[in-house]
């Protein structure tokens, strides 16, 4: 009874979340793009165009749900939801931190750890391409059966390299379950799975991040959407939340491979430099320079309005740095400070490189993965597990 | 009790599926009904506390064949064959086989009745002490090392069979 209620709450505080995360996701993915191409961005609704999300939410609930007559029916409506079951799955087997106790219980910061979480993770990702292979098919529709085409024949190819790069560091941490890579791995820079002595995995790292771009259809990879050739892929017959459910499967599952990279690679929960020499003071320290900042501006106003708005942030940052100051609640926050700064690093590098770089052709994609992909897959491998079996 | 609810769930999914398969017209349903198949035998290996095959099953057939079987059938135009007549009416030949089969299989299990028999109980807590993976890697390694290696050349050339038939010019 105790595990059911646990789990519940767990459940619904990881599901609020991820909704919160994926929804805010594309405001900070439209914001930094607007300001690497120079422009202000969404500003118009609420401070900064923060409440941008929830209007767009509004919007594409409330837009009318066209069904096209040509289509078939049961597939149609099939597709999307599949497309959103499975990336919202695997983030159940995701561990964001270590053990905790809250009011007395004790439980993991973590729905629940499979002994194959790695496989599972693996297996239902490639579930995902039907969402994307059926719709396509579904809509009776030449442009979205070969965006639908050419996303399964992509995630197919990426998928080599990538669970080669997955069993490489494999190797180092001797396990399948997610938690124990992530203990594995030690609580400074040079225990990770990246720099970790005797077969530092910085190419597979580099394999993995790039098979992840392919395997969510980002740029440069995401020409099952190309819009110029072909309107917008698999998904041009849908409309109002049936397109909102692939948005946010193809956002769901940048978060799931940002996750998986940092628990691979980057030690998880484990901090940057051991917690002796101080990491517990690096997120007191953020909160408090974004205080003295507001505090400054605050005093030196722009604006008539930012004399007493500012202010307001100043103190609440401080209060923040103050409250993480206090060893009980860092003890719960800090493993989740360094998840969600390592996680989040990742996916502003997701937006960063689209706001970098052009599309690629099909064919340089399908070269790119089995020419050059795979054969350093597999020689990382080889190379990785002649160095553990040697030291 | 829940594990009987959903083995029996998994077994419909299995033979529900197969039936589906082999009954509808049109070739993409027919896939999709051997993925709820597979998605069956995935769930029945989870029943057995077999993990590793779970996720193998599913990563493999359902992530990865069925994936290319469905590539396939969308690019090839199959409207001519679906509009065919599927049954040709030679019913009774395909009774008289089932029958025969049906008979031998029931007159094999009969004689070797003996040899059903659960697995001892030790065995199986000994491997899920272990971990399922670990458990068939040692198996797969050392026990069974020359068949498996024989499987996965003959893997290999199948691969490049195909390639070489594929190819005019290599």
């Amino acid at each position: 009874m105790e595990f059911i209620v646990i789990s519940l709450v767990k459940a619904a505080i990881v599901a609020a979340v991820l909704m919160t995360t994926l929804a805010y996701l594309q405001w900070v993915e439209r914001k930094v793009i607007a300001h690497i191409q120079l422009r202000m961005g969404p500003s118009r609704v609420g401070p900064h165009g923060l409440l941008q999300p929830l209007a767009d939410v509004i919007k594409l609930i409330t837009k009318e749900d066209l069904i096209p007559p040509h289509v078939n029916k049961f597939f149609y409506l099939l597709a999307p939801f599949l497309a959103v079951t499975m990336a919202l799955l695997s983030i159940s087997v995701i561990p964001f931190g270590s053990e905790v106790e809250l009011f007395g219980y004790k439980t993991w910061m973590q729905m629940t750890d499979l002994n194959v979480g790695v496989l599972f993770v693996l297996a239902v990702s490639s579930m995902g391409v039907y969402g994307i292979a059926l719709a396509g098919w579904a809509s009776n529709n030449k442009y979205a059966l070969l965006g639908g085409l050419r996303s399964s024949a992509q995630m197919i190819s990426y998928e080599l390299p990538m669970s080669l790069a997955i069993a490489a560091p494999l190797l180092l941490a001797n396990t399948l379950s997610l938690r124990e890579i992530v203990q594995s791995q030690g609580d400074h820079l040079f225990a990770w799975s990246i720099f970790k002595l005797p077969a530092p995995q910085l190419i597979s790292f580099v394999i993995f991040l790039i098979a992840g771009f392919a395997e969510t259809n980002r740029v440069p990879f995401d020409l099952p959407e190309a819009e110029n050739e072909l309107v917008a892929g698999f998904h041009t017959e849908y409309s109002s939340m049936k397109f909102a459910a692939f948005f946010m499967a193809e956002y769901a599952n940048m978060v799931t491979v940002s996750c998986m990279t940092s628990i691979l690679f980057l030690g998880g929960w484990q901090p940057l430099f051991p917690v002796s020499l101080g990491s517990n003071f690096v997120a007191p320290a953020l909160f408090a320079l974004g205080g003295s900042l507001c505090l400054y501006h605050g005093l030196h106003p722009a604006r008539r309005k930012d004399r007493y708005t500012l202010p307001v942030f100043a103190a609440i940052f401080f209060g923040i740095a103050l409250a993480l100051l206090a060893p009980p609640v860092a003890r719960v926050v800090m493993p989740l400070f360094w998840f969600a700064a390592k996680a989040g690093f990742l996916l502003f590098c997701f937006i960063w490189v689209r706001g970098t770089l052009p599309r690629f052709r099909y064919d340089q994609l399908m070269g790119f993965a089995w020419k050059f992909l795979f054969p350093v897959a597999v020689l990382n491998l080889l190379v990785t597990s002649l160095l553990v079996a040697v030291f | 009790m829940l594990d009987t609810i959903f083995f029996y769930l998994f077994a419909l999914l299995v033979v529900g599926g197969g039936i589906l398969t082999i009954t509808r017209s049109s070739a993409v349903h027919s896939a999709i009904c051997l993925i709820g198949s597979l998605v069956g035998v995935a769930g029945l290996y989870l029943l057995l506390h077999a993990e590793f095959l779970f996720a193998v099953q599913i990563v493999l057939y359902i992530g990865g064949i069925m994936v290319l079987f469905l590539f396939v059938i969308m690019l090839v135009n199959l409207d001519e064959a679906a509009r065919e007549r599927q049954f040709n009416g030679q019913w009774w030949l395909a009774l008289a086989c089932v029958v025969v089969v049906g008979l031998q299989i029931a007159w094999f299990m009969r004689k070797g009745a003996g040899a059903f028999k659960l697995a001892p109980a030790a065995a199986a807590a000994a491997s899920a002490a272990k971990g399922n993976t670990e458990a068939i890697a040692d198996a797969l390694f050392s026990e069974y090392l020359l068949p498996f290696e024989i499987a996965s050349v003959l893997l290999l050339v199948a691969v490049v069979g195909s390639v070489v038939m594929a190819k005019k010019r290599i």
